[in-house]
């Protein structure tokens, strides 16, 4: 789960993190009052959960509380990479000194939460990855001792060789990892950490991701869940157990398994077609999951054809037709259906449709094949 | 042979009064394995299948001499019970639990990795050696023995996939579902060096997906040591960025972990990847003709 800057800022803060001063505004009303409070020049940033944020218009310098107030205006409601500006951040401008980058990943190769600092602050962490990786320094943690004190120095002396910053920096890593695990996160990041003239070292961003596994025993984090940044029908679907993505094409797909359900939505577009989604409507049997999967796909408009693909292990192939065959009942579905199903009492979830107008289908591929024409007709007949 | 598991597998079924521990253990038991105790606190004395329960994992390895273990108990009590396996002196630890949160999961991979065991999965399937032993909620019916060796980061995308294989002919040695979380007990690599050693296997199919580098890792490892064919698939060629598909490790994040990349870097193993599930059987087949090599004297 993504969470915004603003409340990264307030949970990396309440953990010791030096912060420059802002606060968060719905409106250009708000925005000129905090400039005012502030009495210098402020940055106003698009609180929206999509990256590269500057280049797209969502951060800006304002010199006066008017300035500000107009910023404001124009970035209240745009839309950044297809999603409404609802709140900015507002914080005052800091000369900068240096720009460095200070994160914190669980790292799969090593299986460890890796830290990682680079005195190249400011751009994207993959960019210098990519062009200069000798300027990233990574620090594998072990995680049955923790991040400990020599280790946070060593970074901090790669970044910095004034003693009183590094010793300030330092402190600054320590706090981090400390978030990074009260959080659950997947992510932690200050990007860019700032020194200025003056000696002072100030974050200027925060970004945390939450592992979504941890949620449940993270229910202040879960609470900070901005559901206006995400698409409804995910958000529906995951109230009812269920893992729904959105995606550009008309085949709905319903399948049991992720992996599973991957492959379907490739063979789909192997075969010609295009995927209206992936969902995965999990292992265990439940007739309800299919009705709920079945209005989310029809609620997309672009929708000609609908894919079931149920390899039954757990799940119960006739479960997942008694499912269907209720939903049919419940509504006029529009569109044709196509249904494969394999495995774990195969014989009467076909028996269970026989006598309904989906098309059956043995094998995956014929399944897919058969579907991607239905579509196709669908598309041509409009 | 079989790789991880053999007819002297003896198991203890963590969770074993629960829905699904209870069902599971019956479907086991019924396709041969040694199910020898179950453990749930609180309910010693019980049985379950006939099974006796007991307290402790430590309890059941000493009444019934248990050496392997699996997990059905819920994710927030999963870590825990990984450790307690563990501890008691089982070599395997089978998880088939999904949604144990990845931090815990960092602190039970270094925990295990020290004391030696072995730990397949968290949120897997499981794994079968066709016609002795089955550990975990792969289905038996679809599976016969044979030649094939099978490691997936799926569930039923494995299925699938064996049910294919059985179709077209071919047995398998081992089916194993290593998990698709992005901390595992054991990865590709793990998998392919026991397949590489088992005189039963004679090819080895495996079913990747997007997200980290374990794919190419293992490529890498087919290219240096494998002596064996292997046939691959990777799923989620269509899966956008930044999005996690179901599994907690399928994300292409940053960049990386594409199908693409994984694709090529197998490619450039050698390993022929099929386009579609279906494709597998008729890559294996080809894979098991003998080259023709010019004959040293």
């Amino acid at each position: 789960m993504k969470i915004h800057e603003y409340q990264a800022r307030e949970i990396m803060a309440r953990a010791g993190v030096p912060f420059s001063r802002g606060r968060v505004a719905t409106t250009p009303e708000e925005v000129e009052i905090i400039g005012k409070e502030f009495g210098v020049p402020v940055v106003v940033k698009a609180q929206v959960h999509v990256g590269g944020r500057g280049k797209a218009g969502g951060v800006k310098i304002a010199k006066s509380p008017e300035e500000a107030k107009q910023v404001a205006s124009q970035m209240l409601g745009m839309n950044l990479k297809g999603l409404i500006v609802k709140k900015v951040l507002v914080s005052e401008c800091i000369d900068i000194a240096s720009e460095a980058y200070l994160g914190v990943i669980v790292d799969r190769k090593s299986k460890r939460p890796v830290m990682m600092v680079s005195g190249a602050g400011g751009v994207e962490i993959e960019e210098v990855a990519k062009q200069t990786p000798e300027k990233i320094h990574k620090l594998t943690i072990d995680p049955l001792f923790g991040l400990r004190s020599f280790e946070a120095r060593d970074l901090s002396f790669k970044l910095y060789s004034d003693g009183a910053i590094a010793a300030k920096a330092t402190k600054v890593l320590q706090q981090l990892y400390q978030v990074f695990l009260s959080c659950d996160a997947s992510l932690v990041e200050i990007n860019p950490f700032v020194t200025t003239p003056k000696g002072e070292a100030i974050a200027l961003d925060a970004k945390i991701n939450i592992d979504d596994n941890a949620l449940s025993r993270r229910p202040d984090i879960e609470a900070l869940r901005d559901l206006e940044e995400e698409v409804p029908a995910e958000v529906k679907a995951r109230k009812k157990d269920l893992t729904f993505i959105r995606l550009e094409g008309n085949i709905g797909c319903v399948v049991n398994g992720a992996g599973l359900a991957m492959a379907t939505m490739d063979l789909v577009k192997l075969y010609g077609g295009e995927p209206a989604n992936f969902l995965d409507i999990g292992g265990s049997s439940n007739p309800e999951k299919v009705t709920t999967a079945m209005e989310i796909i029809l609620e997309d408009q672009n929708v000609k054809a609908i894919l079931f693909n149920i390899f039954g292990g757990i799940t119960r192939c006739d479960d997942v037709a008694n499912g269907l065959v209720e939903s049919l009942s419940k509504r006029e579905v529009r569109v044709p259906i196509v249904i494969r199903l394999a495995g774990t009492n195969e014989e009467k979830g076909r028996q269970i449709l026989a006598k309904s107008r989906i098309v059956s289908a043995v094998s995956m591929s014929e399944a897919v094949k058969k579907v991607v024409a239905l579509a196709q007709e669908g598309r041509e007949a409009r | 042979m079989s790789i991880f598991l053999d007819k002297k597998t003896r198991l203890v079924v963590q969770g074993i009064t629960g829905r699904d521990g209870a069902f599971h253990t019956k479907q086991m038991l019924a396709y041969g394995t040694k199910v020898v105790a179950g453990m749930t606190p609180g309910k010693k004395g019980e049985r379950v299948e006939g099974v006796p329960v007991f307290n402790t994992v430590h309890e059941a390895v000493e009444a019934t001499g248990a050496n392997a273990s699996v997990i059905f108990v819920p994710a927030a009590f999963s870590a825990d019970a990984v450790m307690e396996a563990v501890e008691a002196g089982v070599d395997l630890v089978v998880c088939i639990t999904e949604g144990i949160p990845t931090l815990d999961m960092v602190r039970v991979y270094e925990f295990v990795r020290q004391r030696k065991a072995r730990l397949i999965g968290p949120n897997c399937p499981g794994l079968i050696s066709p016609g002795k032993s089955k550990v975990g909620i792969l289905p038996g019916q679809i599976c016969k023995p044979g030649p094939v060796g099978v490691v997936s980061r799926s569930g039923t995308l494995t299925y699938e996939v064996i049910w294919l294989l059985t179709s077209a002919g071919f047995g398998q040695s081992t089916c194993i579902g290593i998990g698709g979380d992005p901390i595992i007990g054991t990865n590709f690599i793990d998998c392919l060096e026991a397949f590489n050693q088992d005189p039963q296997t004679r090819a080895v199919v495996m079913i990747g997906e997007i997200g980290g580098t374990d794919e190419e890792e293992a490529a890498a490892f087919i290219k240096r040591k494998m002596k064996k064919p292997v046939v691959g698939f990777i799923a989620g060629r269509t899966a956008p960025p930044g999005k996690r598909m179901g599994h907690a490790g399928a994300i292409i994040s940053g960049g990386t972990g594409t199908a693409e990349e994984k694709i090529a870097a197998l490619t450039n193993a050698g390993v022929p990847v099929a386009r579609e599930p279906a494709e597998i059987p008729g890559l294996i087949r080809d894979a098991g003709k003998p080259k023709r090599k010019p004959r040293k004297r």
